[in-house]
């Protein structure tokens, strides 16, 4: 039993990871109906510049901070130069495209940076403490913490700001809403920065968890990621956060219970499951098609 | 905009162009048998794994050009073609079967298992549409590749070695006109303008009385097929294969090959198909920026050349001619990117 539970500890702590990323897929994919494979990279680049501002020596908050402001840079710059000319052309080239742009970030890293893992200096110290049955780390309800933090402000900003209105009509009908005045350009251009921003924000949480960063460490935990989103219902914000967390326990609970060699088909499995049953996903709005 | 297919221009310039290039390498072949040696292993290698290229990007055509599915988990069949056929002949090797027979069968079967499989994730998911599919089929993908790391008979991560190496360029050329052949009659018969119709409109298609679920199955089952052929091909010319090389990468890879080429247009597959095999080999001199070059070049062509290379036409010398003649007749000063109204 203290071995399950400690299995949902941990699960938790990644699923928040996966939810964070998972945000950005479902919030873009939302709105151009475009798999943003370059998301896991953005991801990677947050994990690095989080990397380099510990080893600058800054306090913890502003580490977080601006692991958050480079990729959402990064990423309206990325929106802006590759993505929107085609936002108008076949959506299978906006799809090369953003395979592209995630080779180009993977090699320009390993240029840059060197193919070979680097360990990411370690913040928190702290022994884990003991809670009941399960021993619980610091990073892990860091994690968490923050996940949960950041998940809060964007259901509220979606909710309540007029900028999160717009996004919320944008997704419902493009056009529409530029007829009634909303500037599409930069609410996607929005889109992008708060998607890339809570992925820079999970890259630094992941460096912490599982201190091991290197160049292509975007490429699986985007895949599961926008897998989660899926199995969430894309588009859906709320769905993106459960299905995040429900990748997360599913990938702690094979690996503590079966073997953790298949952690990945039974994460794919379950993808499949959903899509078989429900394909628009837990939370996801079943949209007829109409001739 | 209508589907054109240039028949006249493939048969009359394309067709006699490939052949004559194939002719011309088979000579340096029968020279060799004579002591004198043109080519060299390095670029005899390039050369076999251009045409399985070839092999994968025109089946995976068939799926994602002509039927419109996005299909993210080529490089799947391709692995279990792979796998089986190289266990069948690690395992036929002991017996007398002659090479010349044993090679095809050991092929054949890795393309029926790889077909086999094609219907088993076929039928469930091609159901879905769009994105959904292409989500599904990359599950797959990873699903086949974790199971080929858990079983014991594929000896895993480590990879499975000692495979015959009975791939050289004959057999290469054999099986990769015989796919080309095979599909482009297929696009071309009754059932290719049924898998047009889906591409082009599913509803109507079915309204007209195509039973799109049986096409869309057939063609995934083919193209299957011929990738789990490709696949084959590929264990018997390395000699090794491990699961790393049929990751989602290797996929995308040959969607690439497929989308540059043009969607829908075999021509195009082919010498994306090559042009992408060979780039990689001649950017070596780059070093290390390759691959960043590599990347670059493909979202900048994606940006100024959307449609592929071909689009959905077949490369023709008529093609070539409106290439070339400019388009300043009707604009003098127009962008060089704008289409122009004729």
């Amino acid at each position: 039993m203290s071995e399950f539970l400690q299995q949902i500890i941990n699960g938790l702590s990644l699923g928040s990871i996966y939810a964070l990323i998972a945000l950005g897929y479902t919030m873009v994919y939302g709105i151009i109906q475009l798999i943003n494979f370059a998301h896991g990279d953005i991801y990677m680049v947050g994990a690095f510049t989080g990397y380099f501002a510990i080893l600058a020596g800054l306090p913890f908050p502003l580490v977080l901070l601006l692991a958050m402001v480079c990729p959402a840079i990064l990423g309206m710059f990325i929106e802006r130069v590759a993505y929107r000319p085609l936002r108008y052309s076949p959506r299978i080239t906006a799809l090369i495209t953003a395979i592209g742009i995630s080779l180009f970030l993977e090699n320009l890293g390993i240029l840059v940076l060197s193919p070979d893992p680097r360990p990411f200096p370690q913040v928190f110290t702290n022994p884990p403490f003991q809670l009941g049955q399960v021993t619980v780390s610091i990073p892990q309800v860091l994690t968490f913490g923050v996940a949960l933090a950041l998940m809060v402000g964007l259901t509220f900003f979606i909710r309540y700001t007029k900028t999160g209105k717009a996004m919320r009509a944008l997704a419902q009908d493009l056009e529409a809403a530029q007829l009634m005045g909303v500037n599409v350009d930069s609410i996607i251009s929005v889109t992008f920065m708060i998607g890339s921003a809570l992925a820079g924000a999970a890259g630094v949480m992941v460096g912490i968890l599982i201190p091991r960063i290197e160049p292509l460490m975007g490429i699986m935990p985007g895949l599961k990621a926008f897998v989660a989103a899926v199995v969430g219902g894309i588009g859906s914000i709320p769905g993106a956060m459960l299905g995040g967390m429900l990748m997360g326990l599913v990938e702690t609970l094979t690996t503590g219970f079966i073997s953790s060699t298949w952690r990945d088909a039974i994460a794919f499995g379950l993808l499949i499951v959903i899509l078989l049953f429900k394909p628009s996903g837990i939370l996801g709005k079943n949209v007829r098609e109409k001739v | 905009m209508a589907m054109k297919i240039d028949v006249s221009g493939l048969k009359k310039y394309l067709l006699p162009a490939g052949l004559a290039f194939l002719l011309l390498i088979n000579l340096f072949l029968v020279l060799e048998f004579f002591g004198v040696e043109v080519i060299d292993r390095y670029v005899k290698g390039i050369l076999i794994l251009m045409q399985i290229n070839i092999i994968l990007a025109v089946s995976l055509n068939l799926i994602n050009g002509v039927t419109g599915m996005l299909s993210l988990g080529h490089a799947g069949f391709m692995a279990v073609g792979a796998y089986v056929s190289a266990i069948l002949s690690i395992f036929l090797s002991k017996s007398n079967l002659p090479e010349v027979l044993l090679f095809p069968l050991v092929l054949c079967a890795g393309g029926l298992a790889a077909a086999f499989i094609g219907m088993l994730i076929g039928v469930p998911t091609l159901r879905l549409r769009g994105d959904y599919l292409a989500i599904a089929t990359l599950g797959f993908g990873e699903i086949i590749r974790v199971v080929i790391l858990n079983l014991d008979i594929t000896k895993g991560a480590r990879g499975l070695p000692g495979i015959p190496n009975y791939t050289n360029l004959w057999w290469v050329e054999l099986f990769m006109v015989l796919s080309v052949l095979v599909i482009w009659n297929i696009i071309k018969s009754n059932h290719g303008r049924a898998l047009v119709s889906i591409r082009e409109n599913e509803i109507a298609a079915e309204a007209m009385g195509v039973h799109t679920t049986y096409y869309k199955v057939s063609a995934f089952v083919i193209g299957a097929f011929f990738a789990g052929l490709a696949g084959g091909l590929f264990a018997h010319y390395l000699g090794y294969i491990s699961p790393k090389s049929f990751d989602f990468m290797k996929s995308i890879e040959i969607l690439l090959m497929v989308v540059l080429g043009g969607l829908g247009s075999l021509t195009g597959s082919v010498i994306a198909a090559i042009v992408l095999t060979g780039l990689p080999e001649l950017l070596r001199f780059l070093q290390s920026y390759r691959m960043v070059i590599y990347s670059l070049t493909l979202v900048l062509l994606m940006l100024y050349r959307q449609e592929g290379l071909f689009g959905r036409d077949e490369a023709s010398a008529e093609l070539l001619r409106k290439w070339l003649t400019p388009r300043k007749k009707n604009h003098p000063g127009g962008e060089a990117g704008e289409p122009t109204e004729s």
